[in-house]
């Protein structure tokens, strides 16, 4: 998995689990709930979004409830990578969980909405395709890249129990 | 090796002598709390089946369908069933529904002991560390992993010394002592580390006090926060049955990456503006805020001490034209308390309605959400946009206290106008 390119969809700071999974459709199925992810800010997100598009937030993504939900339905909307200046630390587990690569980037407020970016992740770095423009991210800890290369934990429990 | 409170609760967990911030342990999990909506139904149930694997040790698992009792309709009524039967079918002893909030349930029905390592399905989770516990949210996947192999990894985390001194000043609560540190140290001020709170307001402060101030610890982005156990802890768990487990203290010389100091004397009652936990202000400041709803109830504010606090501002008043004050004891053991105590009656003579203990209202899920430019305060732990209800209504955190004088006025009122 070392480079991943994709279309970005930007957001700002603050980004928590109410807005990315609204609690009022909670009680849906997770791919009817999905439908309302980021909703309270982008009503249009389940519509815009398309599987491989990288999601780009600022400060502090996440924060909040523990709800899965949240990466869940990103996930199911085709999200599997997620770039931000810091994480709630839940969030951030649900979304190596649930194999979803959760990068740090501090410089994402110099990225745009459909930029389209290629992360390096074993050189800790972000071309902007679009704009010509580079960033430095972190790393991810190698024993989270191993969680992340099995595909998450349900992948890796059964690797561990010999399913 | 000084230690803080926090670093010997993990070494523990881990079988160590000694651990340091910043290392990561496979530690072992002492209690596994589920809820109805994060338990079960979401990555946990299927997985297992497809993992062909069992529950570790299901006297260790604790289910409390909680957030949709009762169901508002035939969806969140399914998920309450699928909750139940899942427990039912996995040897799960220690189910409750219609208790209430899940982590007043732990706590009364002894389901936490000091010393030992619990996690939740919900972020509020690291409410348990009132009791000397560490305790701390996870993801359903996560919790799938504690449910099949009894373990996880967990990153020892730095800690933050949250020091109050002083007594606590007339229509001043735990509340405002948490809303104050959060304030202050930001809502993710604490991200990834843990809050030990010390001094001797804390010490001087109720278990049911105490839970209020660890439960929002997450509000600041903390993995835990704890409070050493005393004598008011000890007294806890008599009272509840709740087994000694082990105490412990930070070394005089531990380590803190760092150190808030406040003087509760200094203290007045605070609210927290929409739409950030940590977008405090003095609630006499807030401005003329005209409000539809006033919210007691939670694992936060709806324990015995706070709808006794607003019983005592009612009584013999009425609640203004227009405001609904709604009232959810934290469980069936406080509506019983508060019953006994005459308070239910007070708070209802005043205009309130009691509600069943649950979470509904808390996150607009059902029994009290608001509309379109509707607006409520809330003795609650989160004021997220959409939160209680419509993305277009408001939600202002504050005491139990300041939640009741603001039903008697109508708008946001500083509750030492009333005492």
């Amino acid at each position: 998995m070392a480079n991943i390119t994709g279309r970005v969809l930007k957001y700002g700071d603050n980004i928590n689990t109410d807005i990315i999974s609204p609690p009022a459709y909670m009680e849906l199925s997770m791919e009817e709930a999905a439908k309302y992810a980021m909703s309270p800010v982008d009503p249009e997100f389940a519509l815009t979004v398309q599987p491989g598009d990288l999601f780009v937030a600022e400060n502090n993504l996440g924060s909040g409830s523990s709800r899965e939900t949240a990466p869940l339905t990103l996930k199911i909307l085709g999200i599997r990578t997620i770039v931000a200046k810091s994480y709630a630390r839940i969030f951030y587990r649900n979304c190596i969980n649930l194999g979803i690569l959760a990068i740090e980037c501090p410089e994402t407020d110099r990225i745009s909405k459909f930029d389209v970016c290629s992360i390096d992740t074993e050189a800790g770095q972000i071309q902007n395709l679009t704009t010509g423009e580079r960033y430095l991210c972190g790393k991810i800890p190698p024993h989270i890249m191993e969680l992340v290369r099995c595909g998450g934990l349900v992948e890796s429990l059964k690797h561990r129990l010999g399913v | 090796m000084a230690m803080t409170i926090s670093e010997k609760l993990l070494a523990r967990a881990a079988g160590k002598k000694e651990v340091r911030a910043g290392e990561i342990v496979q530690a072992r999990v002492d209690k596994a709390m589920m809820d109805d909506i994060l338990g079960p139904r979401i990555e946990i149930a299927e997985n297992m089946e497809m993992l062909g694997a069992g529950v570790w040790d299901p006297d260790r698992v604790t289910i409390i369908s909680d957030h949709y009792t009762p169901p508002a309709n035939a969806k969140q009524a399914e998920i309450v069933k699928f909750t139940r039967e899942w427990a039912a079918a996995h040897g799960i002893v220690h189910y409750y529904e219609f208790a209430g909030p899940c982590h007043q349930v732990m706590v009364e029905k002894a389901r936490v002991s000091p010393g030992e390592l619990v996690v939740g399905t919900d972020s509020h989770t690291c409410t348990y560390g009132a009791l000397g516990a560490f305790s701390t949210g996870i993801g359903s996947t996560e919790m799938l992993g504690v449910l099949v192999t009894g373990e996880l990894w967990l990153k020892v985390p730095q800690s933050i010394k949250v020091h109050f001194e002083g007594g606590l000043p007339r229509g001043v609560m735990a509340k405002d002592v948490i809303l104050r540190a959060i304030g202050t140290i930001g809502h993710n001020g604490a991200t990834y580390r843990a809050m030990e709170f010390c001094g001797t307001t804390f010490d001087a402060m109720p278990m049911d006090e105490r839970l209020c101030i660890t439960n929002m610890a997450v509000e600041a982005g903390a993995k835990n926060g704890v409070i050493a156990c005393d004598s008011i802890t000890r007294t806890y768990l008599a009272e509840h049955r709740i087994p000694e487990g082990v105490s412990f203290q930070s070394d005089p010389d531990a380590q803190y990456c760092a150190e808030y100091s406040f003087h509760a004397s200094e203290l007045v009652p605070l609210c927290a503006c929409p739409h950030e936990v940590d977008n405090v202000a003095e609630i006499s400041g807030a401005g003329h805020v005209k409000i539809h709803q006033a919210y007691i109830g939670s694992c936060t504010g709806g324990r015995f001490n706070d709808l006794k606090a607003a019983a005592d501002l009612l009584r013999g008043k009425k609640i203004a034209k227009g405001v609904r004050l709604l009232i959810s004891p934290a469980s069936r053991e406080v509506w019983e308390a508060c019953d006994k105590a005459g308070i239910l009656s007070t708070l209802s003579e005043a205009g309130a309605t009691i509600l069943a203990s649950s979470c509904g209202a808390c996150l607009g899920i059902h029994s009290g959400a608001i509309g379109k430019g509707e607006v409520c305060v809330s003795s609650t732990n989160r004021n997220f946009i959409g939160r209680m209800g419509s993305k277009e209504g408001d939600v202002y955190l504050a005491s139990p206290l300041s939640v009741a004088a603001s039903a008697v006025t109508g708008i946001l009122t500083d509750p030492r106008t009333m005492l």
